[in-house]
Parts: C-alpha cells; structure tokens; sequence
C-alpha cells in the first residue's frame, strides 16, 4: 500500500510537470486558435537561455555566480528573450498567415519548432548542462519517518509553482482588462475585433505569457533532467494530456496532466512487467485515445456541433 | 507558342478524362519517363542512385500514401513512418519465415498488413477530428515502434530490433546492383504512382474530397463516413507499408524501428506541405525538395561560411533554414511546389503573348 501511494503521488506530481507544459498550448489555442507545436521547443529554448545568462553574467559584471543578483537578472533576461520571440513569431509567422486553415498554422508551429530549436543550441552551444534552482530532490524526512513514503521536495516545489502559476493566470484572466480581452478573442476573434479589441497585441500578450509558462516549466524540468535536447520531448508528452483535458481548459490542462502523470506511473509499476517494460512512452496516448472515443472532445473541452 | 492546346479535339469521353489531356503534357511524361526510367541507371554514378534517387522515389511513395489520407480525405497524420516501419518488418518476416515467397508478393502482403493496422488505428477517426486525431495518430507511432522493439519476434531475436534485408530476388534474377535496384524501384513507384492518380480521379477520391470539405455536408448527402475514412487509412499505410519495404530492401538495406521515429513521420509531412496538400506530383516535388535540401546545404554552408565553423553550427543552421523554408514556403505558396508548376503552365499556354 505504501508503494502503491509512493507511485501515485510521484506520478501525480510528474504530472503536474507535464501540465506546466501543457499550460502554454492551452493559453496559446484558447487566444488565437494556433495548435503551438513550438510550446516544446519554447521550454527548450528558455531553459538554455536562462542556464546560458547564468553562465555568462557573473563574467559580465564581476559577480559571484551563485548569487541571487544573478539568478533574477538571468530569469529576466530570458524572459526578454521569450517576449521577442514571441513577438517576431507574431509578425513574422502568424500574421501573413492570417485567416489559413488551421492546418496551416499548426504545420507552420512545427516549421518554428525547427528553427527554435536550431537557434537556441546555435546561441548557446549544445552540451547538456545542469540548473540549481537550490531544492534538493530528496524525500521529505517527516513523511519518511512516520508514514515511511517517499515524496521528494522537488516535486512538492514544482507542484506549488504549478498552482501559483495557474492561481496567476486564472486572477490575469478574470480580474484585468487584459485578461477580458483575452477572453472575449479567444470567443469570437471577429466579434473581439469589432469591438475594437487590437486583436495582434492581444496575440503578442498569448505569446508572451506562454512564453513566461514556458520558461518556468523550462526551469523546473531543466533543475531535474539537467536543460539538454530531449526537453524538446516533453512537449510530445503534453499532447495526451491535451486531449485529455480539452484544448480550450485551464483547468482541463492541470487535471489531465494529474491523470497522465499518475496513470502512466502506475502502469508502468504494474503493467509493464508483463509487457516487457518501458510501456510509458505509448501509454499516456493510448489512455487518451482510449479516452476520446468516450468523450471526444476531452474533459473539460468545448462540446463542438457540426452544422452543415 | 509551343505548349499550345489549340486544335486538340476530343470526341470521346474516354479521349475527355485521360490524366494528360494535353499532348504536350502526354508527350513530356513519356520523355520524363525515358529519362528516369532509362538514361538515369544508364548515365548516373552509384552515388547519385543510392544517396538520392532511390530515396526521393521511396519518400515520394510514403508521401503519396500521407498524401492521400491527409491530402485527399483530409485526415491529419502524424504516424506515417509507423505504417513504414509495418511494412518492412512484415515484409522482413514474410519473406524470412515462408519458403520460396517471392519478393512481389511479399511486398503486397506487407502493404496489406500494413493496411489492416492502419484500419486499427484509424478507427478513432470515426469519432474524433482534426488536431485530436492528429495526436491520436501519435499512439500509433509510439505503440508501433515500441512493439517492435520489444518483441523479439518481429525481428527475427535480433538485437535491438535491428533487421537486414534479405535478397531481392524476382524470377531467379537477383536485384544487387545500385542500378537494378533503382529500376526496380522506379518501376513500382511510377504503377503505383499512376494507380493513385486514378483512384483520386474516381468516385473513391471524390468521396474521400467530399469528407475532407465537410464531412457532416458528405454524410448528409449519402456517403458512407465510416468507409470513406477507413478506406483512406487502409489505402494510405498500404502505400507507407510498401514506401517502408522498399526502404528496406532497395535502400538502406539494414533498418531498426526505432529508425521510422517521429522525425521520419514529419519529415513525410513536410513533403506533402512543400510539393503540395492534395496533389500526387506534389508528393515527388516535395520528397525530392526534402531529400536534397539536406545534401545542398551540407555541400553549401561550409562553402559561404568557411570550414572553421564546426558540424554543430553546421546542423543547427539547417535546422534553422529546414524550418524557416517551412514557414516561407507556407506562407508563400500554402498549396505547395504543384501550385508553382500550374500556374507556370498557365503562364506557358498564353507566352510569348501578353492575353
């Protein structure tokens, strides 16, 4: 019993992480009805980046490296970074593509998810290199000691920047003006726009805001698997939890991640032994294929009808 | 002033729906035909066969096969190298495991099978559209290579999966040369080339555009949804399985699962995005787009840059000019190389007169 909840909470918590990346298509589809594929390259991209001014600044400006200066100056920088890219990938990609199938957008995201891909390791080198967000990934002593399960702080850590960071996002969405516009365009773009709602600044906000997700998912995954290329995969691993929880929800992205990352932790404990193992690669896309054929448009997504 | 169409009549329907109506055009496919079929083997050199011909004929197999799920029934598909993978390792096995099974039938069959597991998995395509499918898409590439990988079976106990082909051996001759292989390949690419430009042009096509343009509109007026969309997937991993065995057999030679990865399955899309969604020359437009951009930019980049760069920026700045293209192209030219050769042909007929 004790293992079996050891699994569970460590896939839940896994799952939070995946959420965190799921976040960024779901802010990105809900405002501008784009399918980013590039959300994966994005947390590759600011992981390096942010690991990349670490690196340089303290040369830079004759600081120590481990000081706080440098860490906040860093996350500055590459937030910066990710508001440019989101904004040349506005001018640059989206808005010559307005009003293409959204087909189009989506194969022009995994056309973006190249060249992210090639400028960040162009930028910063391509060696695999570890990131100290300071929490250790150890189990927490007092469950250890009483209750003898294992949960590591880290994933604690990742699990209630996950929730500050929807907290954050859900207050941006209900309470300012932003957030309003936000809201009215991903209803209805042409309606938003007749009311005069800019709707290009409106993508280059998505843009950044998923820009920012992106880069503290970036960090959380860089400070456990160290920031290296495979980062570009756990975008694919947010796909699944898509679907799951509906392209549209917020809320949608945060539980489907809780059920991928639990599900696909469980079954890989006591499945994949029979199957011969490794099982968590395919499992999370077919528990949510198996799912869609029940619900086909996800958990929390919008019930689509088809009118002729 | 000589791509001129005046003064061909058709009396006959069947003279009305010929693919190349035109006789220049019949005339043109005929030379393209003599010139890849015969003075290519004749002319070129090993290199120039293995490292790019044969492998733009094979991709532009795989890309008709996407082409005529996504293109033409408008299913999007993000597992085509999955359906590859099927086919050369079905093919690997039937050939392996049946005495004396001849190299064509095998080929049939591993398309075949191929068929049925896209069937499988293009079940969930009766219920769930677009961006949904397309992940969807993704459980069969994962599921397929894993399965693969982790069955010993399916690759004869072999380690890691790793196969290689057996001879190609058709009426006791055996195909070992760089050239033979490519007439061989050459030969089965252009009939199932033609194959599908027919089967686009008939009802079976017309079903599967009516889907593609409004599925709901298509049921309504009577075709039957779940056939149309099944056919399109068993027709589709029918030409990827067979794309994958002659990948096997007639160009690399040595294939691991784990080789038909995502990649692989982009890389198919793209060809379809940049030769044309929608268009079976489209489909050897873009492969042979796709096939080279790599070779030229590796023959290009040290040339302007200078050596002193490195492999690693090398790769990078391909991947970056690789996605860039994309984009440019998309936002250039959304239908694609196919559409640029229309138009210039639009352009032909009325040259050198301004209307």
């Amino acid at each position: 019993m004790q293992f079996f909840i050891e699994v569970l909470v460590g896939g839940l918590l896994s799952g939070v992480m995946y959420a965190l990346v799921a976040l960024g298509f779901v802010l990105i589809y809900k405002a501008s009805g784009v399918f980013n594929f590039a959300q994966g390259a994005m947390v590759f991209f600011a992981a390096l980046t942010f690991v990349g001014f670490q690196e340089v600044l303290p040369g830079w400006l004759g600081l120590e490296a481990d000081s706080s200066v440098v860490f906040w100056l860093a996350f500055l920088l590459a937030f910066i970074a990710m508001i440019v890219l989101g904004i040349a990938t506005e001018r640059i990609v989206l808005r010559p593509l307005v009003n293409q199938p959204h087909i189009t957008l989506f194969m022009a995201t995994i056309g973006l998810t190249y060249v992210v891909e090639g400028l960040a390791q162009m930028t910063w080198g391509a060696n695999v290199r570890g990131l100290d967000l300071g929490i250790v990934d150890e189990p927490i002593a007092w469950l250890m000691d009483n209750y003898e399960i294992g949960v590591s702080k880290f994933d604690l850590f990742a699990a209630g920047v996950a929730a500050s960071l929807v907290a954050l996002l859900a207050l941006l969405f209900q309470y300012t003006k932003v957030g309003r516009a936000l809201r009215a365009v991903a209803d209805d773009h042409q309606a938003a726009l007749s009311i005069g709602i800019p709707l290009q600044t409106i993508w280059r906000v998505v843009w950044a805001v998923a820009g920012f997700v992106a880069l503290v998912a970036g960090m959380i995954w860089g400070a456990r698997n160290g920031v290296q290329f495979a980062l570009t995969f756990t975008a694919l691993k947010a796909l699944p939890v898509l679907i799951l929880g509906g392209f549209t929800s917020v809320p949608g992205a945060i539980v489907g991640g809780l059920i991928i990352g639990a599900s696909e932790k469980l079954a890989e404990v006591y499945v994949g032994p029979f199957v011969g193992g490794g099982i968590e690669g395919w499992f999370p896309y077919m528990l949510a294929l198996a799912f869609l054929l029940v619900r086909p448009e996800g958990l929390f997504g919008e019930k689509h009808i088809d009118r002729v | 002033m000589l791509y001129r169409e005046a003064g061909q009549f058709k009396a006959t329907y069947a003279e009305d729906s010929q693919i190349f109506p035109i006789r220049q055009d019949k005339i043109g496919f005929w030379v393209l035909m003599l010139v890849f079929g015969v003075a290519v083997p004749l002319l070129t050199n090993e290199y120039w066969l293995k490292a790019i011909l044969i492998p733009v004929l094979i991709f532009s197999l795989a890309a008709i096969g996407l082409n005529i799920l996504t293109g033409y029934a408008g299913q999007l598909s993000l597992g085509s190298a999955a359906f590859m993978a099927v086919g050369a390792f079905a093919a690997y096995n039937f050939i392996l495991r049946i005495e004396g099974m001849p190299f064509l039938v095998a080929l049939v069959l591993a398309g075949l099978t191929a068929a049925a597991v896209g069937i499988l998995f293009g079940l969930p395509s009766l219920r769930i559209k677009g961006f949904y499918l397309a992940v969807a898409t993704l459980a069969a590439q994962f599921f397929i290579v894993w399965a693969l990988v982790k069955f010993p079976w399916f690759s004869n106990n072999s380690s890691s999966g790793v196969v290689t082909a057996q001879d190609v051996t058709i009426l006791g001759y055996t195909f070992a040369t760089p050239e033979a292989k490519y007439v061989l390949t050459f030969l089965i690419v252009s009939f199932m080339a033609l194959l599908a430009k027919n089967m686009v042009r008939s009802s079976t096509g017309r079903a599967w555009m009516a889907v593609r343009d409004m599925d709901v509109a298509a049921q309504v007026i009577g075709f039957r949804l779940m056939r149309t969309k099944l056919l399109a997937f068993a027709v589709s991993s029918f030409y990827c399985g067979v794309a994958g065995a002659l990948y096997a057999y007639t160009y690399i030679g040595t294939v691991e699962p784990e080789g038909f990865n995502l990649d692989l399955s982009f890389k198919i899309l793209f060809m379809i995005i940049i030769g044309g969604v929608g268009s079976i020359m489209g489909s050897f437009l873009g492969a042979a787009f796709i096939v080279l951009l790599p070779i030229f930019l590796d023959n290009v980049v040290p040339v302007i840059f200078g050596d002193s760069l490195g492999a690693g920026f090398v790769s990078n700045f391909q991947l970056i000019v690789f996605g860039g293209l994309i984009i440019f192209f998309l936002i250039v030219e959304p239908h694609g190389l196919a559409r640029l050769w229309q138009i210039a042909k639009e352009k032909l007929r009325l040259w050198p007169f301004p209307h």
